[in-house]
């Protein structure tokens, strides 16, 4: 039971957000893009920040981006993530404008850099419907 | 826009920050009552005098907040605030007490932060405590529950070593200089008897040896959770000037609040300070030159960086050899939280943002006894929330 409960937590998705947890389960990258002022938005919302229009529309995009900014947990950032050290804790802009939170994988520490490419890395969280959006170097 | 500095900061009550409690626990509204008390008795003003409160949320009840306090304190108040910025709460408190004040809704405004343990509940509900995950919260429907939580990036620590990541890919990281704000801090909690570390000297050395909790912030660079507890009394002209003390006067504010978690941010490095800190020497008609001492919120070493920074102390990316050029202890030619900081003192909760304003005033009173600047007549405070990005900046003066 434990155990259970020291699992790094899931998302839950929304009606609203669906689409976007739905289209990593097919590893690919959907967003929302708003037509009246040509805006992409991230994450899922209702209106669109700032116009507060209701036009959002999903489009399929690269998920490729670079690496804005990030850290190097070297203690568990909640007692969820034990044993997951370390966690390379990444804020990652996309070519579209909007940025997201994700994890770095397959890159050594020494490898890392403000401003690098990189690209969506799909996790299928076993015994789950859940896909995670991580990102690992493009070259 | 603005205050005619009619208000005043004229009592205070500190409890000693303490790692461990060497007390029982208190009901917050136990710690309300006795808070306030110590606050009015300092001042030398009447329980029936208060007309004003501001407040966080309290244990012993989720909503209609005020009125709980207010009944148990037996108080009858034309001014009930709740304020919910995190680490700035307090500091938006004081201008908010000092606006409605200087409207004429009230005279006397009573700020507390209670930030001792309560006694636990005999049959405590099961499941994880709604801080499980910081200030981020996983309730349905939230999207840090979803789009944030997930991934690890929660608390306080990862938020800010990115914005350090960040500020070190765009204008050089300075480990040494970021060390150094945490050492001259110490010194002053050095002479500060209240202070959690009034008899630990650090070094830059110690700093840097320290271990990385998230890089590149070190264990020395962030505060020590405590506990602890402080109220001050907020009021008008007439009773501040038969109070005690010398009155702090309240002189200029601003505040802006933006997003909550960094990755949306539409900046990392211009913060939410740069316009409160204009609005607040705009309306203080104060210059930064005639600062005596800044008392700014310090949960890491980076956030007293950018906080000197963005208040305009120096341009944008010089802070680092501003901060190796300049003292920033009591004794220094920058004093910068002469109490210790937060980093220094310990971080109490919600008292740990109220300590910048307690030691302002203190300052200004001319009560800094052992960490006393000489001389000290403007004050300059801020109140930081969230991921630097709710700001509140304060400007208290002497007579």
């Amino acid at each position: 039971m434990a155990t259970d409960e020291l699992r790094p937590p899931l998302p839950t998705p929304i009606d609203r957000t669906q689409p976007f947890w739905n289209a990593l389960r097919e590893h690919t990258v959907k967003i929302q893009y708003s037509p009246s002022s040509d805006q992409w938005v991230f994450y899922p919302r209702s209106h669109a920040p700032l116009t507060l229009q209701t036009d959002l529309e999903w489009r399929e995009i690269s998920g490729e981006g670079t690496l804005y900014t990030y850290t190097i947990a070297r203690r568990p950032t909640a007692p969820d993530f034990a044993g997951e050290q370390p966690q390379i804790i990444a804020v990652v802009e996309l070519d579209e404008g909007p940025r997201l939170t994700s994890t770095l994988v397959n890159v050594a520490e020494d490898q890392i850099s403000v401003g690098m490419r990189v690209r969506p890395w799909f996790e299928d969280v076993p015994g789950t419907e859940t896909t995670l959006l991580r990102y690992e170097p493009a070259t | 826009m603005g205050l005619r500095g009619e208000a005043a900061i004229v009592g205070i009550a500190e409890w000693k920050p303490e790692r461990r409690p060497t007390a029982p626990p208190m009901f917050t509204l136990e710690q309300w009552a006795e808070l306030t008390r110590e606050a009015l008795d300092d001042a030398g003003i009447d329980p029936s005098e208060v007309d004003g409160i501001c407040c966080t949320n309290i244990r012993e009840s989720d909503s209609f907040v005020p009125s709980t306090i207010t009944e148990y304190l037996g108080l009858q108040v034309n001014f009930a605030e709740v304020v919910d910025l995190g680490g700035a709460s307090c500091a938006a408190m004081v201008w908010r007490a000092a606006a409605a004040i200087e409207l004429g809704l009230c005279n006397v405004v009573v700020i507390a932060a209670p930030s001792w343990p309560s006694p636990r509940p005999p049959n405590p509900p099961s499941g994880p405590s709604s801080w499980r995950y910081g200030a981020s919260s996983a309730n349905y429907g939230s999207p840090q529950a979803e789009f944030d939580i997930p991934y690890g990036n929660v608390a306080q620590n990862c938020g800010y070593a990115q914005i350090a990541m960040k500020y070190g890919a765009e204008y050089g990281y300075d480990a040494e200089a970021l060390a150094k704000i945490a050492v001259d801090q110490r010194v002053s909690a050095n002479h500060n008897p209240a202070a959690v570390f009034h008899n630990v000297p650090i070094t830059v050395e110690d700093v840097l040896n320290s271990p990385v909790i998230s890089d590149p912030i070190h264990m020395l660079e962030i505060v020590m959770p405590c506990v602890g507890g402080a109220a001050i009394v907020v009021a008008g002209k007439d009773v501040a000037r038969r109070s005690k003390h010398r009155p702090a006067w309240i002189s200029g504010f601003g505040e802006r609040v933006l997003h909550k978690t960094p990755t949306y941010a539409e900046d990392l490095l211009s913060t939410a300070l740069i316009p409160a800190a204009d609005q607040a020497f705009a309306i203080a008609g104060r210059s930064r030159e005639e600062v005596d001492l800044i008392s700014v919120y310090d949960c890491y070493t980076i956030t007293v960086l950018m906080t000197i920074e963005d208040a305009g102390f120096c341009p944008r990316g010089e802070g680092q050899p501003f901060v190796r050029e300049h003292d920033l202890s009591f004794k220094g030619d920058f004093p910068c939280n002469t109490h210790g900081g937060q980093l220094g003192f310990g971080q109490a909760g919600l008292a740990g943002g109220m300590s910048h304003i307690t030691e302002g005033a203190r300052q200004v009173m001319r009560r800094g006894e052992d960490h006393q600047v000489p001389d000290a007549d403007v004050a300059f405070i801020t109140g930081n929330g969230g991921l630097m990005s709710e700001q509140v900046a304060l400007i208290l003066e002497g007579d």
